[in-house]
């Protein structure tokens, strides 16, 4: 699938896949990369080192300094794809350098698949 | 992206390493959204001021920016911090947080911001006009100024609202376009709006419903600036909503287009099941109110229910420090206090570390507030408007 590059780099890991926005403020664990918003459909997760897979950001502006402080904490996704990446998590990914690609049809995307993001060329490849 | 020769400069270093480093992260996001070319910001709001909300790499992330010399060149305003920051010792705040919050707020000292925190620049003396291109980044503060106000900024990161400051800059797209100001949804409200905590809900409510989009309200016969402040800052928690109209109340409503909209009616149905919603506790250990920041007629009305009242669990009502100062001197902040409650400046509930001051659940009327004290302060909400939240505390 092509996409748009937001934050380059390449990588590959299993996705976890919500169909509903996140808000990284609020909604993850800066020191445990676990999700924490209740009633999310991934509260109780953790984003650690996956491909974290979600249409958009929601909520407060500081999701920047979540994003990048989950990377310096070591417990951040490995890559992230959006639908549509808003200026919150685009800061956040480039910031913190964890690559990132939008304008992906996300609903192809299963929980669990192996996910490798070319964000250098805004790919994702779903291998199977 | 068009760039002019200052610009380019900016870019080649001329400026120091800092405002070459936020330039590019500008220019980076310009690239990603399309904007054609930077523009002037006549001020800035930055949010990610509390050590509880960015941690230890936040702060070196600060320090670091602040040690290699970097300037503002607007004004530029800060959101809430932590704690209170003259009283945090009195309100019991703890010290070692207080040590890194401090840290922070020298940081951005350093860097010429003005540190007032708060969540209202508006009410404080940061206040853009109509039109004028800002970047702001408090998400109840955006919506506004964009809304209210009409202002124009996009949702700026924290470190985004940052880099426009140093760099006096912003790409331009997103909301500091007219054509992207244009309502894509309707909201019918056909319910009586009564405490600012139906506004809070109702904005609970559409906020989950519109996403990211921009919502064009009818049948929201009057509402005042505090009502407004409820309403987009719900919608702004719940959702991602970044500007909203009301016809007749603000002032882009009755310029946008807004024939052939897709509509969702709000009624009494969908007020009363939001507020089930959002309590999810009993029996509050403390209420806290001004979420946003409390206005001075809000503090007002709450020392005006409190007078010769004496409370049983306490109600504190965040605000700002200029907000608070007119109400020390009109003896508002006099009768909450004798009454046992605080008025809190600088701070809120939200990014307080109130968890670890042994409340385990917290009543409050805003929408904003319900929506993020059960994750992020693993509080229990007890949502209600002013009246039942001060029966239940005396």
């Amino acid at each position: 699938m092509k996409g748009r590059m937001i934050s380059p780099g390449k990588t590959k890991g299993t996705a976890i896949v919500s169909k509903e926005p996140i808000g990284f403020y609020g909604g993850i664990d800066i020191e445990t990369g676990v999700v924490i918003e209740k009633g999310h459909p991934l509260e109780g997760k953790s984003v650690t080192d996956k491909i974290l897979v979600f249409p958009c950001g929601k909520g407060s502006t500081v999701g920047s300094y979540v994003i990048y402080g989950l990377k310096k904490n070591g417990v951040a996704p490995k890559g992230i794809i959006n639908r549509e990446t808003e200026t919150i998590v685009a800061t956040g990914v480039i910031l913190a350098g964890i690559p990132c690609v939008d304008q992906i049809d996300i609903e192809n995307i299963q929980d669990g698949d192996t996910v490798a993001v070319n964000a250098d060329k805004g790919t994702v490849e779903i291998i199977r | 992206m068009y760039l002019n020769r200052e610009e380019e400069k900016i870019l080649e270093g001329d400026e120091g390493e800092v405002t070459e480093r936020m330039f590019r992260l500008l220019v980076r996001l310009g690239d990603i959204y399309a904007a054609d070319k930077m523009i002037p910001v006549g001020s800035v709001q930055v949010a990610g001021v509390s050590y509880k909300s960015i941690g230890d790499p936040g702060t070196e992330f600060l320090e670091d920016m602040a040690s290699k010399g970097a300037k503002v060149k607007v004004l530029t305003y800060l959101n809430p911090a932590g704690m209170d920051l003259e009283n945090w010792e009195k309100i019991g705040f703890p010290k070692d947080f207080a040590k890194n919050q401090l840290r922070i707020m020298n940081a951005f000292k350093s860097m010429g911001i003005v540190v007032t925190s708060t969540c209202t620049p508006y009410l404080a003396g940061n206040l853009p006009r109509f039109r004028e291109h800002i970047a702001w980044s408090e998400s109840s503060a955006v919506s506004f100024s964009n809304s209210v106000i009409g202002a124009r900024t996009n949702r700026e990161g924290g470190p985004s609202a940052l880099a426009a400051a140093i760099c006096g800059r912003t790409p331009n797209y997103g909301l500091h376009l007219w054509e992207k100001r244009q309502p894509n949804i309707k909201i019918k409200v056909n319910t009586n709006l009564e405490f600012n905590s139906d506004f809070g809900a109702i904005g609970y409510y559409v906020g989950k419903q519109v996403k990211n989009k921009i919502p064009y309200f009818t049948g929201i016969k009057d509402a005042n600036t505090d009502q407004l402040k409820a309403l987009g800052a719900a919608m702004a928690a719940s959702g991602a909503v970044a500007l909203y109209h009301v016809e007749g109340l603000t002032p882009e409503a009755d310029l946008v287009e807004k024939k052939g909209l897709e509509t969702i009616d709000v009624g009494k149905k969908e007020l009363d099941d939001t507020y089930e919603k959002l309590n999810t506790g009993k029996n509050p250990d403390v209420v806290i109110l001004g979420c946003p920041h409390a206005s001075l007629r809000e503090i007002s009305t709450l020392a005006e229910k409190l007078k010769d009242k004496h409370l049983k669990k306490p109600i504190w009502i965040c605000t700002s420090r200029v907000m608070k100062e007119a109400a020390d001197r009109m003896g508002f902040t006099d009768i909450i206090e004798k009454a046992g409650g605080h008025v809190v400046a600088d701070t809120c509930m939200v990014v307080s570390p109130i968890e670890s001051m042994g409340y385990k659940t917290t009543g409050v009327n805003s929408g904003k507030a319900a929506n993020y004290l059960p994750g992020f302060c693993k509080q229990e909400v007890v949502f209600a408007n002013i009246n039942k939240l001060i029966e239940v505390q005396t």
